[in-house]
């Protein structure tokens, strides 16, 4: 028998009328890399809604859809091999198929990798939830030569499992129907639940029966047990609290005995799956060498890998600069400009300070900031893209090495390299980090690689006092910025995780061409995202930023924010830097860019030919070093700021990150300016 | 046991040779994400790249997996000729 896809799409069934009241509520689970978003994204479209899960910084995509007039909820499970307590994924995954108690879980599984994406199905039927089994990538199974029984699967798994290609929408409408049809019990499921060895089989009868009774709710007791021998750190604490020391020896006892058993647990898991497998696939892999181990001779190679990595991320600058940057300047004078005159000629005859607070604090503060939208479609559509295809992964095992110095993994680095465009999504992009020392870690370290706004203050300033020699300059500058990096991340890595280093252990999944609905999703998702932060938090402090440069008397020279900057000028002394350009530095927190106006306002609103003179014309080049210096490794504007605190769920780790930077921008200054003061600049 | 194997460590292996995992040592944590990838005592695992002192790349079940050397040398396997 053929089960092919066509046929599947002959057998589904008519529109069905029935409509019950409540929305049944369905989960998502499968593992990384198996299209799991990608149907996520084909049932909700822009229906749904990306946060946090509760207390974690785990992403949590929830959203709806209908399907025969009926309305369901969709919940995206975090994307985990397995349902073990190794990462917060796989907790969250757990914890809500347990205490939420969806009415069915719907488990997305690789016809392309039939064996281990089955794993998370086999812990799956221990929960007590209906389960409804979605076998993805016929499409690639077929290409690979595999020929698979969805029937035969469905038979001997005893769930329904329905083939579908989740990037080209087949096979979902029957999905979908399968799905209905389960929820109103006419559809017979009756697994096929994985036994355990039978070597271990009575440990575990001994062990449940000596936990009878003393499970907490809502954790069903045989899973409990089998936890319990897996060695589960989050069970076996929750066990031991909860039962008394007497009672809890007796389990720990027969646990000591049978440590072996978390290998002969999954092993079981695996020879279960086996059989399913043997069963369901007719025709196995062809044994040719596949696109991906060729792609890969090239892309994952010591070598080769980083000369094509080097190849991406100059094309990736080239594009910045050549659409981005011009696209964020023309937004700049046509938006940002315009909407400023437009706010002039409205507000004519209403107060100064009105004026000045809509125009200069408002659209100026908020504007500048969103003139960076293009920059950031750009890297994260690129980033979306290398991520989809599958690059990311050769992108991290070769530059692993490198990073291996920071103690982080390959996977920090392109989050990083996002950070040339924008320290935002950098800092965004950190979320394909799985271990959290690791990811926190790069948050931390990311907003010292240089942003395009910090360049633009850099290539403005360094002609002004170097000459000729800016450009030498600019790129030294870039590159203490980067060893700064380094450094800040060898020397943390040090004292907060004590050199520890989580384990490397990275799937690469086989490459495929790009589905644009999951890049596009998350281009849209993280710059409304931003947009949205621009009109909260960024507009609050720009505000007041405003207010402080204004009040008391309505001009810059003599507001509150010039005398906090007189206030530190003894600071100032010592890293070479006057009143004028504290404040300059003080107002780079809003925007980084914001440095080059204020000087123009505090130099007598010259423009940039004239600036560039007269700052020439009052500083010393020691001081003119020092001040880039500073500038380049000075605090994360209000926008980076806002993200960390968002990304980290702290203020604390927010706060250290700011001070950090802080010490280390005003220490470089200080040695940059002594420096060039014995050199005789 | 299979007659003339040997008992290595997975970074043992050079590229394009196969052998049978015999044992997972090490802690818990590494051990248990070790097996819901599919590495567990029976499973084959083909090395696709061990260059240097850098990460592996083996396929494991079907899945290609890029694997640090401290944790490849946590795994003991067989290898068959």
């Amino acid at each position: 028998m053929n089960s092919s896809l066509q046929e599947i799409t002959l057998k589904e069934a008519p529109e069905q009328q029935s409509v019950t009241r409540k929305t049944p509520i369905i989960a998502l689970a499968g593992q990384p890399n198996l299209g799991k978003s990608t149907l996520f994204n084909l049932l909700t479209g822009l229906n749904q809604h990306v946060g946090n899960w509760p207390g974690k910084t785990v992403e949590r995509r929830v959203g709806s859809f209908k399907h025969n007039g009926q309305e369901f909820h969709l919940v995206d499970l975090p994307g985990t091999y397995s349902l073990t307590a190794n990462s917060p994924e796989e907790m969250i995954a757990r914890e809500y198929i347990l205490r939420e108690k969806p009415d069915l879980v719907v488990a997305v599984v690789s016809a392309a990798n039939l064996e281990r994406s089955l794993y998370l199905v086999a812990e799956l039927l221990w929960l007590p939830v209906p389960v409804v089994v979605a076998l993805n990538m016929m499409d690639v199974a077929k290409q690979e030569g595999l020929q698979i029984e969805a029937d035969v699967l469905e038979a001997a798994l005893g769930l329904p499992v329905i083939p579908i290609v989740a990037s080209k929408a087949l096979g979902v409408k029957n999905l979908l129907n399968v799905i209905q049809e389960t929820l109103q019990g006419n559809r017979l499921v009756s697994p096929c639940v994985p036994e355990i060895r039978p070597d271990h089989r009575e440990a575990l009868n001994d062990v449940i029966n000596k936990i009878q009774g003393k499970s907490p709710e809502p954790y069903p007791i045989d899973w409990v047990g089998l936890k319990l021998l897996e060695g589960d750190s989050e069970i076996t604490q929750i066990m031991q609290t909860t039962m008394t020391q007497e009672d809890w020896d007796a389990v720990h006892d027969i646990l000591v005995q049978h440590d072996d058993a978390m290998l002969a647990v999954a092993s079981g898991r695996y020879e279960w799956i086996g059989r399913m497998v043997r069963a369901a696939v007719v025709r196995p892999r062809l044994g040719q060498i596949s696109l991906t181990e060729r792609l890969d001779r090239w892309a994952a190679h010591p070598f080769w890998g980083l000369l094509i990595l080097a190849g991406v991320l100059g094309l990736v600058f080239w594009l910045t600069f050549t659409l981005g940057s011009p696209l964020q300047g023309w937004l700049d004078t046509q938006l940002v400009g315009g909407a400023s005159r437009i706010a002039s000629r409205v507000l004519v005859g209403t107060p100064m300070w009105l004026q000045g607070l809509v125009v200069d604090g408002i659209i100026g503060g908020v504007g500048s900031v969103l003139t960076f939208v293009p920059i950031f479609i750009i890297f994260f559509a690129i980033f979306g893209l290398l991520e989809d295809i599958g690059y990311m992964t050769r992108a991290a095992y070769v530059m692993d090495g490198t990073m291996h110095l920071m103690g982080l993994h390959g996977k920090s680095f392109l989050p990083l390299f996002l950070g040339f465009g924008c320290n935002v999504p950098a800092i965004m992009g950190t979320r394909v980090i799985e271990s959290w020392p690791a990811r926190l870690l790069t948050i931390l370290i990311a907003p010292l690689v240089p942003c395009t706004a910090r360049m633009a203050v850099v290539a403005f300033l360094a002609p002004a006092f170097f000459g000729s020699n800016a450009t030498l300059v600019s790129w030294a500058l870039v590159l203490l910025s980067l060893l700064m990096l380094v450094i800040m991340g060898i020397g943390l890595n040090w004292l907060l995780f004590k050199g520890q280093r989580s384990a490397f252990i990275m799937e690469m999944p086989l490459y495929h061409l790009p589905n644009w609905r999951t890049i596009g999703l998350l281009v849209w998702q993280r710059v409304v995202s931003f947009v949205k932060k621009a009109g909260t938090i960024i507009l609050v402090v720009s505000v007041i930023i405003w207010l402080l440069s204004y009040l008391p008397a309505g001009d810059l020279e003599s507001s509150y924010l010039a005398q906090f900057g007189k206030m530190l000028a003894p600071i100032g002394k010592w890293i070479g830097l006057d009143w004028r350009l504290m404040v300059a530095l003080l107002t780079t927190f809003p925007a980084k860019e914001n440095a080059i106006a204020t000087l123009g306002v505090l130099f007598g609103r010259a423009s940039e030919a004239g600036l560039a003179q007269a700052l020439n014309a009052t500083y010393s080049t020691a001081t003119g070093l020092s001040f880039l210096v500073v500038t380049i490794l000075f605090i994360p504007c209000l926008a980076t700021v806002a993200t960390i605190r968002q990304e980290t769920g702290s203020w604390r780790w927010t706060f250290l990150n700011i001070s950090l930077l802080l010490i280390l921008s005003l220490v470089g200054g200080g040695v940059a300016y002594r420096l060039a003061l014995a050199l005789g600049w | 046991m299979v007659s003339g194997s040997s008992s290595l460590c997975l970074t043992d292996l050079r590229v394009g040779e196969k052998a049978i995992i015999s044992n997972l040592r090490g802690g818990r944590g590494v051990a248990s994400r070790l097996t819901s990838l599919g590495f567990t005592p029976g499973a084959e695992v083909r090395m696709l790249q061990n260059v240097g002192t850098g990460p592996l790349i083996v396929i494991v079940r079907g899945t290609r997996v890029a694997l640090g050397r401290g944790e490849a040398t946590k795994i003991d396997v067989n290898s068959r000729e």
